[in-house]
């Protein structure tokens, strides 16, 4: 149970770090809301609406995406995503600032048992990764404690162990009592060195801690510039013995043949249910109880049935989208309008002429409703079901780089990810408009 | 030899809450063949019913519909119905509403052409053949379904409120349509109405129903669709015959709902 409040302890204090963030990123939406009004009315364009409409807060149709909002919103996610990582694409003032990389120096001084004290420098180089500068320290300085020359990396905090090579160390009894003249405590508070920070742990060792600066590392979130020479990288040389063009494939044939199969049987499945209430009695627990099982929980269910290989990921895409299309057939069918129905027989239709002219067309409008919401979670699916086991595929990309710590290539899988979502949304709703224009004008 | 014979017709519903619902008591009405037929009556009389009956979509609890001797046992072709409004396939062009029944039967392409076309003319659409139905207005939508109807060349048509749903003017205007129509065709025509004045200016016969159960409370012959057919509707409503029914319908309507509604349980006495 305390495990338990420690951890809900966590996520608040985590939601209470991010707030200033969140707060900023407001304030930068309305600060630009704030100046485009401005902007409008020192042109003479008051915030009229085309329709003149005088109400138009609160007026649903007088709610369009603001063009400019959206290019500025894309804007300002790739100047922050590329200031914040140090993006050479941004000029230097926008930069955030990066970690302290040079020289640092401390003096510390020890307290020996027997209570004489003596003070000692240490030389601290600061460099990023690779960079290993001569820090051979000169002469060590007189008394008990020597002089120390360290090398930490840039933006790591560093124990230094600067006593061992003091004449008492710390196994004789000996402690660090103060840094640049500040007493300290092990454990206490720190001290701000001006390029860094320092402070005794419990145990009485130097952490020493130099600027970390605003930036993101790499390992969390590499500059755009990196990501889109991964894609160019991967493009040409493929990725785990596959080209790039080979993973997303495969992901698009497991979506594109799940989604089918789901589809052909779903469709008559839920025409059989919306037209006979035997079928309907029989389909209805199990559709109903299927409908809400997520399709990632059955990911380990068909792996144990079907194996890693396609057939278990296309079973599994096939069960994504076959409940979806059920009900959306059935609702489809279900909502057919009486009077079409009856003007229908008394035109002289058949039973078979009813179903073909009137309650199938009828039905497509859902149909596609039921299909682009089948799409989308098959593709969230395959995704998910390719990070858990496959050779090829665009989730598998993302789960084998996390590994290897390649976080380029997981925002660059990502971002394509999202990108063929967005095309298969968009490409089913072009299909929508075409097939279905009379869609929601009944 | 009557034409359409409605006899001895009853209606008794089971709704799921319980209780029997009496719909219809005791109908009998004779039609000639070619005869315009309005049927009026408040809400709730079973004059929706009724139609449905003739058309075949409910069967009755006692009593027969029978068309030149032939029984009614479900919907068919040689009864044509055109509903108040939402009855066209927003799938099918203007054009494959209109040729729907003829194509159902079979009729040739070519063949089917030619009489959508002559009936789109006939009802004013020549030229919106190939619109999408969903893109004309409420009127046009009436006139869709009134070609669609007439193309299957039915024996009689069952009207449902066609006009109900549209404003005045557009419904003065499909007034003289439907006027236009039965003299055109010779049709026998069934409608159903509210409207006291659409009651008198489309039915060369008048039949007034009576709610609780739904009976007949009065069936006559009128002069003023044989006048309307000939000449301006306008001035056949400003006849002062035409006002003087009118009146007599409208106030046998209102002691009719006032009855009903001293018979309310609660005798409370509605505004």
């Amino acid at each position: 149970m305390n495990e338990f409040w420690n951890e809900v302890g966590g996520v608040l204090s985590a939601a209470a770090k991010a707030l200033p963030w969140i707060v900023a990123y407001v304030a930068l939406i309305l600060l630009l809301l704030a100046l485009w009004r401005g902007a409008r009315r020192l042109f003479g364009r008051g915030p009229q609406d085309a329709m003149r409409r005088t109400v138009t807060f609160g007026d649903a149709g007088a709610v369009r995406a603001s063009p400019l909002a959206s290019v500025l919103s894309i804007a300002a996610i790739f100047l922050l995503w590329a200031a914040f990582t140090g993006s050479v694409l941004v000029p230097s003032w926008l930069r955030a600032p990066g970690p302290f990389v040079g020289d640092g120096r401390l003096a510390y001084t020890a307290e020996a048992p027997d209570g004489a004290r003596d003070e000692a420098t240490v030389t601290v180089a600061v460099r990023p990764e690779g960079e290993t500068p001569d820090i051979a320290s000169g002469t060590p300085g007189e008394g008990f404690a020597k002089d120390d020359a360290v090398l930490i990396r840039a933006g790591r905090a560093t124990l230094v162990k600067v006593q061992d090579n003091d004449e008492v160390t710390a196994a004789d009894g000996a402690r660090i009592v103060a840094v640049d003249g500040t007493a300290m405590e092990p454990g206490g508070p720190g001290l701000d060195l001006g390029w860094g920070r320092v402070n005794v742990t419990a145990r009485g060792t130097l952490n020493v801690a130099p600027d970390p600066g605003w930036r993101m590392e790499p390992l969390w979130l590499p500059p755009p510039e990196s990501v889109a020479r991964r894609l160019v990288e991967i493009a040409q040389g493929g990725y785990r013995d596959a080209s790039l063009w080979e993973h997303l494939g495969y992901s698009l044939f497991r979506v594109v043949t799940g989604f089918l199969l789901g589809a052909i049987v779903g469709i008559p499945l839920g025409y059989a249910m919306g037209l006979s209430g035997w079928f309907r009695g029989w389909f209805d627990p199990i559709v109903e109880f299927m409908r809400p099982v997520p399709p990632l929980a059955l990911i380990p269910l068909v792996i144990i049935w079907a194996g890693i290989g396609e057939t278990g990921k296309i079973v599994l895409l096939f069960l994504a989208s076959l409940w979806i299309m059920a009900i959306a057939a059935r609702s489809g069918v279900s909502g057919v309008r009486l009077s079409k129905v009856h003007a229908a027989y008394s035109l002289g239709a058949s039973r078979a002429q009813v179903l073909w002219h009137v309650i199938v067309p009828n039905s497509l409008p859902d149909v596609f409703t039921g299909a682009r919401v089948a799409m989308g979670v098959c593709w969230g699916t395959v995704v998910a079901a390719e990070l858990v086991a496959a050779n090829q595929g665009a989730g598998m990309m993302i789960m084998a780089a996390s590994k290897f710590q390649q976080t380029d290539i997981v925002i660059m899988g990502i971002v394509l990810i999202g990108v063929i979502g967005l095309a298969i949304d968009l490409l089913m709703r072009w299909g929508e408009r075409t097939l279905v224009p009379w869609k929601g004008r009944a | 030899m009557t034409h359409l014979v409605i006899d001895g017709l009853s209606m008794r519903f089971r709704p799921p809450g319980g209780g029997t619902v009496e719909a219809l008591r005791d109908i009998n009405l004779s039609l000639e063949r070619g005869e315009l037929l309005s049927i009026l009556g408040p809400s709730g009389c079973g004059k929706t019913t009724l139609l449905n009956i003739v058309a075949g979509f409910l069967a009755p609890s006692e009593g027969r519909v029978a068309l030149d001797g032939r029984e009614v046992r479900g919907p068919g072709a040689e009864r044509g119905m055109v509903f108040q409004q939402g009855a066209l396939f927003e799938w099918m062009s203007v054009r494959d509403n209109v040729g729907f029944g003829p194509r159902m039967k079979g009729m040739r392409a070519r063949e089917r052409a030619g009489v959508v076309d002559h009936l789109l003319e006939t009802v004013g659409l020549g030229g919106f053949g190939d619109k999408a139905v969903y893109e004309l207005s409420g009127g046009m939508q009436q006139r869709v379904a009134l070609a669609r109807c007439l193309a299957n060349d039915p024996e009689v048509i069952l009207m449902d409120e066609p006009l109900g749903a549209l404003d005045a003017l557009t419904r003065e205007k499909m007034q003289g349509l439907v006027l236009k129509l039965w003299q055109e065709t010779g049709k026998t025509i069934v409608l159903i109405t509210h409207s006291v004045e659409e009651a008198l200016l489309l039915g060369a016969r008048l039949v007034v129903m009576a709610p609780r159960p739904g009976r007949v409370f009065r069936d006559e012959r009128l002069p003023f669709a044989a006048m309307g057919a000939g000449q301006d509707l306008r001035a056949v409503k400003r006849d002062p015959d035409f006002a003087l029914r009118r009146e007599e319908i409208l106030s046998m309507i209102w002691d009719m709902e006032e009855e009903i509604m001293g018979r309310a349980p609660n005798g409370a006495v509605p505004a």
